[in-house]
């Protein structure tokens, strides 16, 4: 799905509208590419590039200063575990454990069904609801291994019913 | 007393119409009457101080700028990343227009041409939220065009980070909002003068709860809010605590209240059990939980004379399980992962402390180790274009020197019989290292 599609032509131009200068839209664009190919693809870059007439490669450069966008392809959804003290000092790392070892993943790593992407990341502003995660930037708070358990099974499931589950 | 987390007392405050009914846009309108200097000085009378960690007077700051500049702009700091701050997170979420309307009266007060909103990246739904009551404040005659008929038009945006927090520097987070890498800008020019701020227009940068208390000082004058709080630290603060506390969150008490009514009274800590507190997230010394500390008022002033900072009042607690050691860590990973790698002595003395740190709690430190990272962490200190490299010192140098033991233990062989394992990353229960 590519940037010029009709689906994105309002928010981007909404952006745009926000800023007296069109570089300054680059952020919000990237999250566009991102929601449009999965990832911020090169070909999403070299989008947002002709957009906000960038250079691709400035474009790349602020794509990889921040972790929000991710330069390389993920599972649907996308889980980050914060390890931060705060959520460490209340089990967070023990949680992030037993975490990847139901996924069967490391660190950074994708589930065999191409499901889940975790990852540990910084602080995220739920210290007093950990441990926590946020989930394609939505969070899930006070956590146990009971509770994402279900959780996943239920997004599992869902695929499934949906028909397009294992290796999807 | 709420003037902030009103969110918690009236349901539905993010509506507008709710917001209204509990005296809502108010102080705009009452801003709106007076001259915008005027508002500056009963901001400036109000005694009102930057609630994002600087604690810089809030009317001083909007008095920098220069009236005759045709375009200038308010720049509203959501970034809110520090370790353990979660407060603009609860203010956003249950009273949105209160800040909207603090960051219109900021506007009116230096005659701004626009407001952009820079949120965290995670705070999506916020953003989401935001633009509605952006959108009904617009409706409303509150924002955009013609506010209220006075002929101001002055339209609000909102901007998400991405996962920076070194976006929350004020210069690093103007360089975002204008699509360059969110690194901090040499200073002078200062964001509040023509040159140094957004698009290099003079720009007021304020948090989310300073402006948040605008309105209320408004609509109930600098008086009554000089009344609450301190000399020096004037009005309420939400302090957000966190880490081994039996009821964690937000808490919003006057400024001045002692540690220990926060930490023992509201939030369940037995005191007895309090090793370390970190006042201000990962950023501001660590202080020891002595009675000393318990009896400080948390103000501005009285933090200082401890030797820290409030900060953002971002309050960590450790029982008496938690090893420094693995805390100093933990914290230097953030910085280390946050350093933006602009300057040197950040960049390369996060790199260096992590290593030397990850090889002490693996065992395999040398006696010479602590005062290698000591040494690391004081050249890093006051070398850096943005506090973050003073951020990133401040859990080397003050953990070390509060509990100098959780460090040597590492380091130093002992008998079997006294240490007769390999103590774990978190360590056993130990006695309090300093008191």
């Amino acid at each position: 799905m590519s940037l010029h599609d009709p689906r994105y032509k309002a928010r981007i131009a909404g952006h745009l509208a926000k800023y007296p200068d069109k570089r300054s839209a680059v952020m919000p664009l990237l999250y566009i590419a991102q929601e449009a190919y999965g990832w911020v693809s090169p070909r999403g870059i070299q989008e947002v590039a002709e957009i906000c007439e960038m250079d691709p490669t400035q474009v790349k450069s602020i794509a990889g200063f921040y972790t929000m966008y991710s330069e390389r392809e993920k599972g649907r959804y996308w889980l980050h575990v914060c390890t931060d003290l705060p959520c460490a000092l209340n089990g967070a790392d023990t949680f992030y454990r037993d975490l990847r070892e139901y996924l069967g993943v490391e660190d950074g790593g994708t589930s065999a069904d191409g499901l889940f992407t975790v990852e540990h990341v910084m602080c995220l502003a739920a210290c007093d609801k950990a441990p926590m995660l946020q989930c394609n930037f939505r969070y899930m708070e006070s956590l146990d291994m009971e509770k994402m358990k279900a959780w996943i099974e239920d997004r599992r499931a869902e695929l499934q019913a949906a028909g397009q589950g294992q290796g999807s | 007393m709420r003037l902030l987390l009103r969110g918690r007392d009236i349901p539905d405050l993010h509506r507008l119409s709710v917001y209204q009914a509990n005296g809502g846009y108010e102080g705009l309108k009452k801003a709106l009457t007076m001259k915008p200097a005027e508002v500056i000085d009963e901001v400036k009378a109000s005694g009102l101080r930057g609630r994002g960690g600087a604690g810089f007077p809030a009317g001083v700051k909007w008095s920098f700028i220069p009236q005759d500049e045709p375009i200038k702009y308010v720049a509203v700091n959501a970034d809110e990343s520090e370790t353990g701050t979660f407060k603009d997170r609860e203010i956003m979420e249950g009273n949105p227009h209160q800040m909207l309307e603090g960051a219109l009266i900021c506007a009116w007060a230096i005659q701004a041409t626009a407001v952009y909103i820079y949120l965290r990246g995670e705070f999506w739904d916020i953003g989401d939220l935001l633009d509605g009551c952006i959108a009904d404040a617009a409706a409303a005659g509150f924002a955009g065009k013609d506010i209220l008929g006075s002929g101001w038009s002055c339209p609000v945006y909102t901007h998400l980070g991405a996962g920076a927090y070194i976006c929350g520097e004020e210069s690093a987070m103007l360089s975002s909002l204008e699509g360059v890498l969110g690194q901090p800008r040499v200073r002078p020019p200062f964001p509040a003068q023509k040159g140094g701020g957004l698009y290099r227009e003079a720009t007021v940068v304020n948090n989310v709860e300073t402006l948040t208390n605008v309105p209320w000082i408004l609509t109930e004058g600098a008086d009554a809010f000089r009344a609450i709080g301190t000399e020096q630290s004037a009005g309420t603060k939400v302090f957000c605590v966190s880490g081994h506390v039996p009821r964690p969150g937000n808490y919003e008490l006057p400024l001045g209240t002692p540690f220990r009514e926060l930490l023992v009274d509201h939030a369940g800590c037995d005191p007895d059990n309090i090793k370390a507190i970190l006042p201000s997230g990962g950023s501001g010394p660590i202080v020891p939980g002595t009675d000393e500390v318990l009896d400080t008022p948390l103000s501005y002033e009285a933090m200082q004379g401890l030797g820290t900072i409030l900060g953002s009042a971002s309050i960590i607690v450790m029982d008496n399980s938690v090893d420094m050691t693995w805390v100093a860590s933990r914290v230097t990973k953030f910085f280390k992962h946050e350093s933006c790698g602009k300057c040197t002595p950040c960049r390369e003395g996060t790199y260096w402390l992590d290593k030397v740190l990850d090889r002490i709690l693996e065992g395999e430190g040398r006696p010479e180790d602590v005062q290698l990272i000591d040494n690391v962490a004081k050249n890093m200190a006051g070398t850096t274009l943005c506090a973050l490299g003073d951020f990133a010192a401040n859990p080397i140098i003050h953990t070390i020197s509060n509990f100098p033991d959780d460090f040597n233990a590492h380091v130093q062989p002992k008998p079997e019989e006294e240490q007769p394992a390999a103590r774990p990353a978190r360590g056993g229960r130990r006695r309090r290292a300093s008191a």
